[in-house]
């Protein structure tokens, strides 16, 4: 279940909006809920290749292939999956990627699952520990500005960022039976 | 520990590169790299160091990003294991100009020459096809190197996936560049992209 703002663009499509704009052309995930309606519209599009990967860490590897190509990408996956990208992270350093990941958390804010918290609670560290900035988004309002402020400077100035989406932002996953 | 009629790793990779053309050589960390590097420096050669496990999504990204140019990767069996699921993603993509060897000598050389799983129960032959890699082989003769070679030239029918049993002899090591940055920086001036 997940919150939507009230305003004309969903954050999702805004962040579809920036990736247009930085003409990004390679976007590997592995499917996440809140990522959902963002993966819909890259798969629609005729500019962008949306890669399902069977792990995280092939789209690390995945967008070091693409930069040599000369393209840009984005890897969109959920906060466990950060555990499984760390060895593969050294490419961001070794190769100086134009590196740029959007990380839908969970484990926290109202989780009801804790099998989810020990990963959610040390995704932030991991990726500092990694080497990549990292922001964040709690509210609708404030994801464009800072997807583009992460954006920005992954693709401007190569250096390696995580935006962090809130499990506030998203809503926590209800389970029910 | 060597068997009889097993392929010479140096003589495999040095004819897949002989008359590459515009080709990109992706070569897995250890070994591969260093039959890579044995085969001639080349501003296409994306030597790898580490991130094991990643040389086929490596291979994928640069041949999405360019379908016109053969991308070739070279890597070895240890690699090949560690990033198997890399194939359920090829497999669904479809590049046609991705090529991959695996130069099988099921162990893991780098390390001390313990025993992979290709040399008990796994065929990564039978996994690339089952991934959906249609055109998957097993190689055991130079003959049917050179039509692998020259196979990798055509970009619109691919993927390929070809596993060669080389012998286990640790050969001496022919020391690439290391410096990841200049590696791949040097692969995108040679087609066009100045640094940021």
């Amino acid at each position: 279940m997940h919150a939507r703002a009230d305003t004309a663009a969903s954050w999702p499509e805004e962040i579809f909006s920036i990736l247009q704009r930085f003409e990004v052309r390679q976007v590997p995930y592995v499917p996440d809920a809140g990522h959902s309606e963002l993966i819909e519209r890259v798969l629609g599009s005729s500019a962008m290749r949306g890669i399902a990967l069977t792990t995280e860490e092939e789209g690390v590897a995945l967008l070091a292939g693409a930069w040599a190509g000369g393209q840009r990408g984005v890897l969109l996956m959920q906060s466990s999956g950060v555990g499984n990208c760390i060895n593969m992270l050294s490419l961001v350093q070794i190769f100086r990627l134009p590196f740029l990941t959007l990380v839908t958390m969970r484990g926290e804010w109202g989780e009801f699952n804790p099998w989810q918290v020990p990963m959610g609670s040390n995704t932030q560290g991991i990726l500092e520990l990694s080497g990549i900035k990292v922001l964040r988004a709690s509210h609708p309002g404030e994801v464009r500005e800072v997807v583009e402020a992460g954006a920005a400077q992954a693709y401007n100035a190569c250096t390696p960022t995580a935006v962090l989406l809130s499990q506030r932002l998203i809503g926590a996953k209800v389970f029910t039976k | 520990m060597s068997k009889a009629n097993l392929l010479d790793r140096r003589a495999v990779v040095f004819e897949l590169l002989r008359d590459r053309k515009g080709a990109f050589a992706i070569g897995g960390l250890g070994a591969s790299t260093y039959d890579i590097a044995a085969a001639g420096d080349h501003d296409r050669n994306f030597y790898l160091w580490g991130g094991m496990g990643g040389a086929v999504m490596i291979g994928l990204g640069l041949a999405l990003a360019q379908p016109t140019l053969p991308v070739v990767v070279i890597t070895g069996d240890g690699e090949m294991l560690m990033g198997m699921g890399s194939l359920a993603t090829v497999g669904l993509q479809q590049p046609k100009n991705l090529s991959i060897i695996v130069l099988d000598n099921e162990a893991y050389g780098e390390t001390g020459g313990q025993t992979s799983h290709t040399g008990g129960t796994a065929d990564l032959v039978g996994v690339a096809k089952a991934c959906g890699i249609g055109d998957s082989r097993a190689i055991s003769t130079m003959a049917e190197v050179e039509a692998f070679a020259s196979s990798l030239q055509d970009v619109t029918a691919g993927p390929r996936f070809a596993s060669a049993k080389i012998d286990g002899a640790n050969l001496e090591r022919v020391l690439s560049s290391r410096d990841g940055t200049y590696i791949v920086n040097r692969i995108r001036g040679s087609i066009g992209h100045t640094p940021i």
